[in-house]
């Protein structure tokens, strides 16, 4: 794609990037980071792009380790997140 | 047609990214916003892999399986109190991923020198700081600010190192001048970290979020890929505000977190309380007092989770609140705790309801109304000294007006003053009384004298 095309996403990404985080209630601060840790993990894709190579090389490889670096924090923030949230509980009529 | 899939389906991972940050906007939306997170996740994994540029996939989703094993384990073994490290670990992880993403690029012989050597130095940056900022945090390297000689300049010197490696590997793209600069770049991360003390630790872990996120846009330039160009930018946003509320709240600049060290700005004024005599209570009295009260503001900080004294204050709560009828809330300043967030993490996992829990802005104005204000583990976010004194280290910081309160109990130790090293006057006011003691067991004693009668 073309690079200004590029800059263009970027800057409006950043935008809204900017108006949804500031809506995040501060009581959900610590998912906030646990979630956007584990929607950064999406580099894995870049990941699954470098090892996909057929034949075994060290690029390869190092994009295999990527896979699993990424995995761990994708997996672990969203299972982090879960496990928080579900914590946060109205209160029961007992 | 079926080129179209690929970018069709970054579309709309990209807006399911969107949504999942936008669902924690309350705490009824949180968890499906999560849900929606996770399925955008999958939906990027297994477009990708089906798309042309991937002939090859099953090491990687084998590499997926052990890394998604590891994650989950680490996620429900991580007890709530250490969620500081854990996350700067994680971020620490995806930086190093940017790192590998980099080199394996640059060695397949990608060209786009600019966007790759982005993605290294922010990425390595991410993960250096992160494994400082977990040792530190985890207490494998003491937490205190370490400083020595010259440290300043020494890191002045290395980013003009990594900043002149950048622009000689764009002029000369050589592999080892690239690995150089990784290398500089990962030192540098460690040194930058290491004389930041614990209590900044909030504001570091913000900023190596925002890095992790930056240096996926920067993979994200160099493989064209728009996806990863939204989602960097989102976690980017995401950690720079972050750092900047944190900064905020704890008086600090940007600039002073990185380049001074908080420890050392103790000042004269925690030798001038020799004379004052502050008044003491048992917990009986505290008990009574409160079960009289008809509205009690419980403000909590960092010392209470380092006594996990968190359950036992919500049964304090409770008590107060089923047995003598007293409203109960509490008050959370923006910098309790380790990150940002995590005193509300802490009290909604010992069972305390969200909807008693309050931001400094939205109950500041309470106190005046309430009877007690119970202050546990928590100094300098309650200093009216932020207010009224300009030359005070912490003048201009937001703090929680407790003095408002017709009596405010301080669970402390001691007198001694807290992390900014200012003396907190409220100790000696007249409507203050000192409960000296252990965070936890102090509350016990409150909670079975609540409960005698």
């Amino acid at each position: 794609m073309d690079f200004w095309m590029l800059i263009t996403v970027f800057m409006l990404a950043c935008f809204i990037g900017y108006f949804v985080v500031w809506g995040v209630t501060p009581a959900l601060h610590s998912p906030l980071m646990s979630v956007s840790n584990a929607i950064s993990g999406v580099i894995i894709v870049g990941a699954l792009i470098t090892a996909a190579s057929p034949e075994t090389n060290v690029s390869k490889i190092l994009g295999l380790i990527a896979v699993f670096l990424a995995s761990i924090n994708i997996f672990g923030g969203f299972a982090v997140s879960q496990r928080m949230l579900s914590m946060f509980r109205k209160k029961d009529k007992k | 047609m079926l080129s179209d899939l690929l970018p069709a389906s970054y579309a709309l991972s990209s807006a399911m990214f969107i949504l999942a940050i936008r669902g924690l906007a309350s705490p009824h939306t949180a968890r499906s916003g999560n849900l929606i997170g996770i399925l955008g996740m999958i939906l990027a994994v297994l477009a990708t892999v089906w798309s042309p540029l991937v002939s090859e996939y099953l090491c990687s989703f084998a590499a997926i399986a052990a890394g998604g094993i590891i994650g989950v384990y680490i996620a429900f073994k991580v007890k709530m109190t250490s969620l500081p490290q854990m996350i700067a670990a994680f971020n620490g992880l995806g930086g190093l991923a940017a790192v590998f993403i980099a080199l394996a690029e640059i060695l397949a012989g990608s060209t786009a020198y600019l966007d790759v050597s982005a993605g290294v130095v922010i990425g390595a940056l991410a993960f250096s700081g992160s494994m400082i900022a977990f040792a530190k945090l985890q207490g494998l390297v003491p937490s205190a600010a370490l400083a020595f000689r010259f440290q300043q300049q020494l890191n002045l010197l290395l980013a003009l190192a990594v900043a002149g490696l950048c622009i000689a590997f764009l002029l000369s793209p050589q592999t080892n001048i690239f690995l150089w600069l990784g290398s500089l770049a990962i030192l540098l991360g460690f040194l930058l970290v290491l004389p930041i003390g614990g209590a900044d630790m909030p504001i570091v872990i913000s900023i190596l979020n925002a890095c992790s996120g930056w240096a996926a846009v920067g993979i994200g330039f160099s493989l064209n890929n728009v996806l990863l160009i939204i989602t960097g930018s989102i976690v980017g946003a995401s950690g720079a505000i972050l750092s900047y509320i944190m900064i905020k709240a704890m008086n600090r600049s940007l600039a002073g977190v990185l380049f001074s060290n908080f420890g050392s700005r103790k000042t004269a004024a925690a030798a001038a309380g020799e004379n004052k005599t502050a008044r003491a209570g048992s917990p009986q009295d505290a008990a009574y007092i409160m079960e009289n009260a008809n509205k009690i503001i419980i403000v909590p900080g960092y010392g209470m989770a380092v006594a996990q004294a968190q359950h036992v204050l919500r049964e304090m709560a409770r008590d107060l609140r089923t047995l003598y009828d007293v409203e109960v809330k509490f008050a959370i300043h923006p910098v309790a705790g380790r990150m940002p967030g995590h005193m509300n993490v802490l009290l909604a996992e010992a069972g305390v309801p969200y909807e008693d829990v309050f931001a400094l802005e939205d109950i500041n104005r309470e106190f005046a109304s309430a009877d007690v204000a119970y202050v546990i583990g928590a100094n300098d976010i309650t200093n009216p000294l932020a207010k009224n004194d300009a030359s005070s280290p912490i003048f201009g910081m937001p703090v929680l007006d407790v003095e408002k309160a017709k009596t405010v109990f301080f669970v402390k130790r001691s007198l001694g003053s807290g992390y900014a090293g200012v003396e907190n006057p409220l100790f000696f006011a007249e409507n203050t009384i000192m409960l000296y003691g252990d965070a936890k067991q102090v509350t016990e004693e409150i909670v079975s004298a609540l409960e005698k009668k």
